[in-house]
């Protein structure tokens, strides 16, 4: 199995990764300027919806019911797509997809393909791929071609390119398109990009999307988008092929009433998308007439087999925990390491790559709560992460990692009253050449990190316990209280 | 290959190992839908509340009579200049100004639906709630593609139609699960540049709904 998510394998820690970020203030102020302004616009329409609640409650039902019974949704869709005249694929891996997916371009004597945004290609590293056997694959979403022209990663999983501001997209779009007389002004800039894409449209045969639902009972695929891009992907080319994560089904066409209303309204902030398509298997004489989904596992299962954490596979990547963590708003994406940022890439990233990569991902996080707030389908984010903190400790540290020594050192002197006491008096003891004025300023070693951005207060004189005792015995009324005493 | 997808179900049916499950019916009838299902609002408010919406996503909005309709549709393409205007197959011929030279749908290749001034269609459902029309692609709908190339799209609303909220449209358009679909609220837009909304990146730049009552 060779299970990918991006380059995360290859990537450097979380803590690492963000300090170089932290020290780019045009970064910083794209990312606050275009979270502030999504949050103010998500905040709006979801408080105008007055059954939010009982939305988000019965979407969080749903995908728990859907994940309980996946095999059997998961099973009926491809019947009933398969009977409107789609190919269903399974795949076990980001490898097993490409291969099926590249296959699949080249029997249709393709060399060229468009693409709609699709967070799962960036997951398995499909462009890469394709490109590995030729095959050209242009990006059609505005944010996804500015990502693609300017060689760069998405850091964000709905506005992938939210970290560029106009200026930067237009020494991407002046040098890359040839149009040295560019102005900086989004209209001019979105315009040159329907100019260029509007010709490989037009010519290029095979198409590639993910897909945001696949709905069980009628077979069909659903795709919300804004800029049409995704309607000329899905309805010009003679050949589309879908790839979706198996948690992408749900289970009735009913249900997409409850997730059309609370995808738009996180993710953009808008009551409803521009355009929102469905389609079920080919249509005579509308769209193309060969039509795949490739069902994609890469991990997925492993996530499901955690009780405590099945919940993550609830996400429907609005990116509304993103927005509003105050990690993410100041470190942007490209921290993570991967295609998955903020909150929810915290814990999807190592999850699906089985806790051995993307372990400083759970750790990225003050667990302040306000992703759980946010999310649309429920997912306690805050409890997961601490799940995964637990497991990253359990699964993935030797038992002879300091911390892990120190921590083990600390059960067993917090979980015995004379061993406790002893470490008090021991500490006074000992403590003495690093106090001064009843304060540690510099620690030395590893629990240097400590006191290199706040001091500790020196142990007290007396503890509370000896304290208490004395005060049984002479019934003195409070501690004396002397300096240095806490 | 099937192995994978023996493989695949499996690995879910392992993961699911101790979870209870019953009948998938059963436990789907059991979900909580406590949302709001049915509009409140009577008819007239409903009609305000969705001609707001859509001027609020800059759709261009013209209130018109059955009686009229010939003639309101030729006002808003005359206003805009336009000459070169593709008709929906199976659109009633009875709406349509009779004065305009329309291009028929099947006539026309994908070159067409490039160069034209706009299309006319009608829609299948409307929703009040979020400013949004559909299309099931059936007679006098257009293809999808009709709506998608070409630079205006006129897009005649009848008022019954109009439904309050998005469970309701959904309803409506149950029986037509099998047909491909797409929701319209507002002309094609991004906001992908510093979050600025920029109308018109692919799709049609400009909306104009006649809406007939």
């Amino acid at each position: 199995m060779s299970i990918r998510v991006g380059e995360s394998a290859s990537a450097p820690s979380f803590q690492k990764a963000a300090l170089p970020l932290l020290e780019d203030a045009q970064l910083r102020r794209n990312i606050r300027h275009a979270t502030d302004v999504i949050q103010r616009k998500r905040g709006l329409v979801v408080a105008e919806t007055t059954d939010w609640q009982e939305l988000r409650s019965a979407a969080s039902a749903i995908k728990a019911h859907t994940l309980r019974y996946l095999d059997h949704y998961l099973v009926q869709f491809e019947k009933a797509c398969t009977a409107a005249g789609g190919q269903v694929h399974w795949a076990a891996d980001a490898d097993d997809a490409n291969r099926i997916i590249t296959g699949l371009v080249q029997q249709y004597g393709g060399d060229e393909v468009i693409k709609i945004k699709t967070m799962t290609s960036e997951e398995i590293g499909l462009n890469e791929a394709l490109e590995r056997a030729g095959i050209r694959a242009h990006e059609t979403d505005l944010a996804e071609v500015i990502i693609q022209l300017g060689g760069d990663t998405s850091s964000h999983i709905v506005v992938p390119a939210l970290h560029k501001n106009r200026s930067q997209v237009r020494e991407i779009f002046r040098e890359r398109m040839n149009l040295p007389d560019l102005s900086d002004k989004p209209e001019d800039l979105t315009a040159a990009a329907r100019h260029y894409l509007r010709e490989k449209f037009l010519k290029v045969k095979v198409g590639v999307c993910g897909a945001n639902f696949l709905v069980a009972d009628t077979g069909g695929v659903c795709i919300v988008e804004s800029e049409g891009n995704g309607r000329m992907c899905l309805t010009l080319p003679d050949v589309l092929i879908s790839v979706a994560g198996i948690e992408k089904v749900i289970p009735t066409f009913q249900d997409l009433e409850v997730f059309l209303q609370l995808l738009p309204r996180s993710a953009t902030g808008e009551r409803m998308n521009p355009y929102n398509s469905l389609w079920t298997g080919v249509h005579a004489g509308d769209g193309p007439q060969h039509f795949h989904v490739v069902l994609l596992d890469n991990g997925r299962t492993r996530v499901l087999a955690d009780p405590e954490a099945r919940q993550t596979l609830h996400c429907i990547r609005c990116g509304a925990c993103l927005n509003t963590c105050p990690v993410y708003r100041q470190t942007g994406g490209h921290a993570y390491g991967s295609s998955y940022s903020g909150p929810i890439g915290a814990i999807v990233t190592p999850q699906l790559l089985d806790m051995r990569y993307g372990q400083s991902l759970p750790y990225a996080s003050s667990l302040c709560g306000a992703c759980y707030e946010v999310c649309p389908v429920k997912i306690n984010i805050p409890e997961v992460l601490i799940h995964l903190r637990g497991r990253v400790v359990r699964e993935q540290k030797s038992a002879l990692d300091p911390e892990a020594l120190a921590m083990k050192a600390a059960a067993a002197i917090f979980t015995s009253r004379t061993r406790f006491e002893a470490a008090q008096r021991l500490g006074r003891i000992g403590q003495w050449p690093l106090v001064s004025h009843g304060w540690m300023r510099n620690l030395p070693g590893m629990l240097g990190n400590w006191t290199r951005v706040r001091d500790l207060r020196a142990l007290p004189r007396q503890t509370f316990r000896e304290w208490w005792k004395r005060r049984a015995k002479s019934g003195s009324s409070g501690p004396k209280r002397k300096n240095g005493d806490a | 290959m099937p192995d994978t997808r023996e493989a695949v179900l499996e690995r879910i049916r392992s993961a699911l190992g101790d979870t209870a499950r019953s009948e998938p019916a059963e436990d789907y009838a059991a979900i909580p839908r406590e949302y709001i299902r049915a509009g409140r609002l009577d008819p007239e408010a409903r009609l305000q509340l969705f001609l707001e919406r859509l001027r609020d996503y800059d759709t261009h909005v013209v209130e018109t009579s059955v009686a009229s309709l010939p003639q309101t549709i030729a006002a808003v393409l005359h206003g805009h200049g336009q000459k070169k205007v593709i008709a929906a197959d199976g659109l009633a011929q009875e709406i349509l100004p009779r004065d305009f030279d329309f291009i028929e749908e099947r006539a026309a290749s994908v070159d067409d639906l490039n160069a034209c001034d706009g299309i006319v269609t009608v829609c299948m459902v409307a929703i009040a709630f979020t400013g949004t029309i559909v299309l099931t692609h059936g007679p006098g709908e257009g293809a999808r593609r009709l709506t998608l190339l070409p630079d205006r799209h006129l897009c005649v609303v009848r008022a019954e139609q109009v439904v309050e909220t998005v469970p309701e449209g959904m309803e409506r358009l149950a029986q037509f699960a099998a047909h491909p679909m797409t929701f319209i609220s507002g002309p094609s837009a991004t906001a992908d540049i510093e979050m600025t909304r920029i109308r018109g990146v692919h799709g049609p730049r400009f909306l104009d709904v006649v809406l007939v009552r």
